[in-house]
């Protein structure tokens, strides 16, 4: 298993130099960084551009060019934004936090609430409750989560505060503290989490509830249940040692790989509530043509998708004894 | 499956092609589309979709006749009002800060939407077909590299690959005579069929794979047939099924990918024409000032169609597979 999970991360070195040259060529034919700069400071000097160029490597090819921004990119020097001239480290890491919190919260609330939902209508199939909850899942899966957000913003933010006559927003719908609020405040914290939290949660939910009940409903119909119900046990030990156990393998696997894809997926949903997290992060610094901040962002989601991919398996093979890792 | 044993003491196999119809006299064979048509009138909510589907089809392709004003036409004061005018009778669905007719552009936008959706759908599918059916036959180096591509592909969030694939092929020269104009519908179609072909291509891969170790395609090559009769003939007509379900799918992906670039900013400039993604991302704007009709109609239609496509996607899944029972 560790010589296993070691070989995965050697891996990972080859497939990262892959995606980050392959991203590098894409984004350096499809932004200029000199536009970009020339943009933020429209009266440079013909020294100032040279400067910049030498500085940011933008000399010579593509190919040399990666090959300077990759030692650099290793060596922890990972340069200022274009727009702003910030270093890029400290904005990454605060966008990472922030998207870590949201997506942590609304996978949890959806996790939690698309499991139980997926177990009560498998274990009661064909009843109301499993064809109201199967249909409703799937026309949450068909509501693009833009619309939701802003169907959500309309009656939460702006109608319920018409209604009831308040003086200010019923539930924010951006950031994450008011405008000029300093230090940490859980209720305000929550409070504006609660509408991004849940456009990302309605589609968790959805996704985990059918899930859920397609895994629990093989399970149901396999063998080692009749005979589980056989030896005489009682039904609520059938479902809980027998089914279910064997019933979250796949959805725990599911999980991980889920969990991987947070940190560079909730950007719609982040940027129609301006969440600063990783996808507000993503469309600034994509707008402004700022490779230094994209560059980072892509490296940062590409090892978190290969690590969780690689947590999958293992989680896999460690709750599922049938299956070996060589 | 029972068997049940005549008097005669010989056994009988029921045989599942054997239906109502047989037992009432009346000889009369099947055929599999036949039993798929009858499975896909079995999914209620599916033969619904189609209806509505069709309904939402003729009056956008009808729009000269069904719409009230043109695509871009302002409409003189109503009220006292010259923009963001609530729904009356002069404007069903209200009108934008344009004094434009908010239920005529809905209308006109369904004609780029449902184009796109479409087009994009059939072009990644005749692609997705034949470069997966050579790589599952073919095996080797091609279908290597497509399935590393596609994991790649499929890894990153949509949205960011749209985004840098966009600036990258606007940037590009030479494939001027391919994408055309940047904002413009074509770009947007181009665009979408690179990143969809790659799905319909792993499922006719898979497909083809299961497929070609079967007798009739061993026979048939037996025969001398070569590989492109093998797949036109044998391989594809077999997959045929869900291909048709990743059409599907492919509408509703594109008909969404569009409208999300274009609620970011990034889709079709409203000087080409207007989308749903284009009234789409004007909802966006009337949220906070609370103009309800501009939000609501938009986002109702546009979801109602992606239901419907996404519902009749799932009659035909149930459609197309035999095995399928009325666990649903």
């Amino acid at each position: 298993m560790l010589r296993y999970i070691l070989r995965r991360l050697l891996w990972l070195i080859p497939t990262l130099f892959v995606v980050t040259f392959l991203a590098f060529c894409a984004l350096r034919i499809g932004t200029d960084p000199l536009a970009s700069f020339l943009k933020q400071n429209p009266r440079a000097s013909l020294a100032n551009i040279k400067q910049y160029k030498s500085v940011n490597g933008l000399n010579g090819t593509i190919p040399e060019q990666y090959f300077h921004w990759l030692r650099h990119f290793v060596t922890g020097n990972w340069g200022r934004s274009i727009k702003g001239s910030t270093p890029v480290w400290p904005d990454l890491k605060h966008a990472m936090a922030n998207t870590a919190v949201l997506g942590l919260f609304s996978s949890g609330l959806g996790i939690f609430f698309g499991l139980s939902i997926g177990i009560i209508a498998a274990l009661r199939q064909y009843s109301k409750f499993d064809s109201v909850s199967s249909t409703g899942a799937f026309v949450a899966l068909s509501i693009p989560p833009y619309i939701s957000a802003i169907v959500l913003q309309l009656i939460f933010a702006v109608y319920f505060t018409r209604w009831f006559n308040l003086d200010h927003p019923f539930l924010p719908t951006s950031g994450i503290y008011p405008p000029g609020h300093h230090g940490f405040d859980l209720i305000l914290r929550i409070k504006y989490m609660i509408l991004p939290g849940v456009v990302v949660a309605i589609q968790t939910l959805a996704v985990y509830s059918r899930y859920m009940r397609a895994s629990l409903l093989e399970v149901k119909n396999s063998e080692y249940m009749r005979t589980a119900r056989a030896k005489g046990i009682s039904e609520r030990r059938v479902i809980f040692r027998h089914a279910l156990r064997n019933a979250l393998i796949p959805v725990t696997t599911f999980a991980a790989l889920d969990i991987g894809a947070i940190i560079g997926g909730l950007v719609i949903t982040e940027n129609i509530f301006g969440y600063p997290g990783m996808g507000v992060f993503f469309l600034k610094a994509f707008n402004n043509g700022d490779y230094p901040q994209l560059m980072p962002w892509l490296v940062i989601v590409a090892i978190a998708l290969i690590l969780f991919n690689l947590v999958a398996d293992v989680v896999y093979a460690f709750l599922d004894p049938r299956i070996r890792l060589a | 499956m029972t068997e049940t044993i005549s008097p005669a003491g010989d056994v009988q196999l029921p045989d599942d092609a054997f239906d109502a119809d047989q037992a009432e006299g009346l000889v009369t064979s099947v055929s599999p589309s036949r039993m798929a048509v009858r499975r896909f009138r079995r999914h209620k909510l599916a033969v619904v979709s189609l209806m509505v589907f069709l309904a939402i089809a003729m009056i956008v392709i009808l729009a000269p006749i069904t719409t009230r004003y043109g695509q871009i036409e302002r409409l003189p004061a109503i009220g006292n009002k010259v923009g963001n005018s609530p729904p009356s009778w002069k404007a069903w669905f209200g009108t934008d800060d344009l004094n434009r007719d908010l239920y005529s552009r809905i209308i006109w936008g369904g004609r780029v939407s449902l184009l796109i959706g479409i087009a994009v759908a059939v072009v990644s599918s005749i692609v997705g077909t034949a470069v997966g059916a050579i790589a599952g036959l073919r095996g080797g180096f091609l279908d290597d590299a497509l399935m590393r591509t596609t994991d790649l592909f499929l890894a990153f969030p949509t949205l960011v690959l749209l985004l840098v694939l966009r600036s990258m092929f606007s940037s590009l020269k030479w494939l001027k005579w391919l994408f055309g104009d940047l904002n413009s519908i074509r770009f947007i179609v181009v665009l979408l069929s690179i990143l969809t072909w790659m799905g319909t291509a792993r499922i006719v891969r898979g497909v083809v794979l299961s497929l070609k170790e079967r007798e009739f395609v061993e026979a048939s090559r037996a025969l001398g047939a070569s590989n492109s009769r093998i797949i036109v003939r044998h391989l594809i007509p077999n997959s045929i099924g869900p291909i048709i379900v990743s059409l599907t799918l492919a509408v509703v992906g594109a008909i969404v990918a569009e409208s999300t670039l274009a609620f970011f900013g990034f889709g079709i400039d409203p000087v080409y024409a207007t989308s749903w993604g284009g009234l789409l991302s004007d909802a966006k704007g009337a949220v906070i000032v609370g103009r309800w009709w501009l939000v609501v109609f938009p986002c109702a239609v546009f979801v109602l169609t992606i239901l419907c496509v996404n519902f009749i996607g799932d009659g035909l899944r149930d459609a197309f597979d035999p095995k399928q029972d009325r666990s649903h």
